[in-house]
């Protein structure tokens, strides 16, 4: 067995996977944020609630009507969504012509008071979800020990990250999407629905974060303040991509998660903020960010 | 095309377009103070005018982008003062901004196909190429990346295959080389050759007589007169004073 600077293999990889798995959801939520803001100039505040809720929908489906996890991951973005289709109809449709700031406080206040409702029902302890029998027990790689669920976890943020890259720049309704981005007026005079188009943008966005949520459930214990704490994190993560590049978020995503984890290993005192660190100096170097477009 | 021009129009033909006593305003501003003009099927007409005379802003009116409007403009017998830009464009009227509207983010293959059908009878992909061969060439190329001739004629190329009957150009010719513009120009003959009614707005009206049918002279807001290119020449004083060349 090798050792990396008297680092146990086990220590490394472990850690690495950790990262990695940080990292998947750090790329899914951020995803969502950079399609959200291309096309509605909102920065969603939200995310985080909207993840948690993704995660509530998953245990009260298994909970109040019997419904397993492979149905949740498919049912509980398609809530989520339809929650997000209700606010951008309501709320989010009359802020368009304002300034970012105003998109940015409705959308916290929306994410407290989501908070705040799931607190006062379910309180803060956590509620347990099952991995599914499926995904139960894990894989020897020899140099350490793979739990299936982790694996299932990064492979399907995966397929989603790379799926929705894959439908926003290489398909035709992917350029409709990248076209109102750019021009929605000439979009819209072209006969193509842009409100609809911008609704249904933030709707699959906010899908992404309830999907997410469904992802973490078995993890991490449902509980209403676990995308308050993640949320901190991504919007970093969505600053040193570049707000709006949908491959710098999947790449931003995975790479940060993988960075965070390899500071455990060789400096744990500083993983708590060193992506902040990255965060202040891609700032000061290339304020728009790693991938963004310079305005 | 020149036979056109001499033929006198049917004047109790219903006009494909229809525009009276038209008003614009931008937020407070108001820029448009009473348009009266009309166009017959298969017509090239231009909006001849001085910089700010309210040129753009017709049409801007007319596809239900300038934010305030009032008056009647009637497209093909439907009324559409108080219809949204896409529900426009679905009627058959197809929009070719001064500004071009290239799409930075998609190829030249994506800027033609973006704008969907609206009407039958659009102009086959094969047809386009053949009309501008540059397109062809370079429909990989990202859409921005063309010169500024290649993205005007990207720019007239995509609102021919979605079977709009209407076009509306804005200053297809600005800032063009001469042999571009010359180009241009054959283009919009052979479009109404192929039975394209076409509303055009310049500034250039050496160009704007080799292609239309008749000229609507734009000023401070209304139209001020009306002049057929057969009687151009005769005309040519009172088109200097107005344009101020």
């Amino acid at each position: 067995m090798f050792e990396l600077l008297g680092i146990p293999p086990q220590v490394l990889m472990g850690q690495l996977l950790l990262g990695l798995i940080n990292g998947s959801f750090y790329a899914v939520l951020s995803l969502g944020l950079a399609v959200i803001f291309g096309m509605l100039n909102i920065i969603n505040f939200s995310h985080g609630a909207q993840y948690m809720m993704g995660a509530f929908v998953a245990w009260m489906l298994l909970e109040y009507l019997g419904i397993g996890y492979w149905w949740a991951l498919l049912l509980a973005p398609l809530v989520v969504g339809a929650t997000g289709i209700v606010l951008e109809k309501l709320m989010l449709s009359r802020l368009y012509r304002l300034d970012h700031l105003y998109g940015l406080l409705l959308t916290f206040g929306i994410a407290l008071i989501i908070q705040g409702l799931f607190r006062n029902y379910y309180g803060i302890s956590g509620l347990p979800y099952q991995i599914p029998d499926a995904l139960s027990g894990g894989q020897n790689l020899g140099f350490m020990f793979l739990p299936n669920y982790r694996g299932w976890v990064i492979v399907a943020s995966v397929i989603v990250c790379f799926s929705t890259w894959f439908v926003i720049e290489k398909t035709p309704l992917g350029s409709y999407l990248r076209a109102a981005t750019e021009n929605p007026t000439l979009v819209g005079a072209f006969g193509i629905n842009v409100p609809r188009m911008i609704t249904l943008t933030y709707a699959f966005g906010v899908a992404l974060a309830g999907f997410a949520g469904v992802l973490a459930a078995p993890i991490y214990s449902v509980n209403p303040n676990m995308g308050a704490d993640l949320i901190i994190v991504v919007f970093a993560v969505v600053v040193i991509g570049g707000m709006g590049s949908i491959m710098g978020a999947i790449v931003t995503g995975f790479g940060l998660g993988i960075v965070e984890g390899l500071t455990r290993v060789f400096y744990p005192a500083g993983s708590a903020v060193v992506i902040f660190v990255i965060m202040a100096i891609v700032l000061m170097i290339k304020p728009e960010g790693l991938f963004g477009r310079s305005a | 095309m020149t036979d056109a021009a001499a033929t006198p129009r049917n004047a109790t033909a219903r006009p494909m377009l229809d525009v009276s006593d038209l008003q614009g305003w931008y937020g407070e501003s108001h820029v448009l103070h009473g348009i009266d003009f009309s166009v017959q099927e298969g017509e090239v007409v231009t909006l001849l005018g001085r910089n700010g005379a309210g040129k753009t802003s017709t049409l801007l009116a007319i596809m239900g982008i300038l934010g305030k409007r009032s008056g009647s403009i009637r497209f093909a017998g439907t009324e559409t003062i108080d219809l949204q830009p896409r529900q426009i464009a679905r009627l058959g009227v197809g929009f070719c901004p001064e500004e071009r509207g290239i799409f930075a983010s998609l190829s030249v293959e994506e800027n033609l196909t973006l704008p969907p059908r609206v009407g039958d009878g659009g102009l086959s992909i094969d047809r386009i190429h053949e009309l501008f061969p540059n397109l062809k060439e370079r429909r990989r190329s990202q859409g921005t990346k063309l010169s500024g001739g290649e993205q005007q004629m990207l720019a007239i190329a995509r609102i021919l295959r979605t079977g709009a009957r209407l076009l509306l150009l804005d200053e297809p010719t600005e800032g063009l080389a001469p042999v571009i513009v010359q180009q241009i120009g054959n283009t919009i003959r052979e479009l109404k050759r192929e039975g394209f009614t076409i509303v055009l707005v310049e500034q250039n009206f050496r160009f704007a007589a080799s292609v239309a049918d008749r000229h609507y002279v734009v000023d401070q807001g209304r139209v001020v007169d009306m002049i057929p290119n057969a009687e151009l020449d005769a005309n040519i004083d009172k088109l200097h004073r107005y344009l101020g060349v």
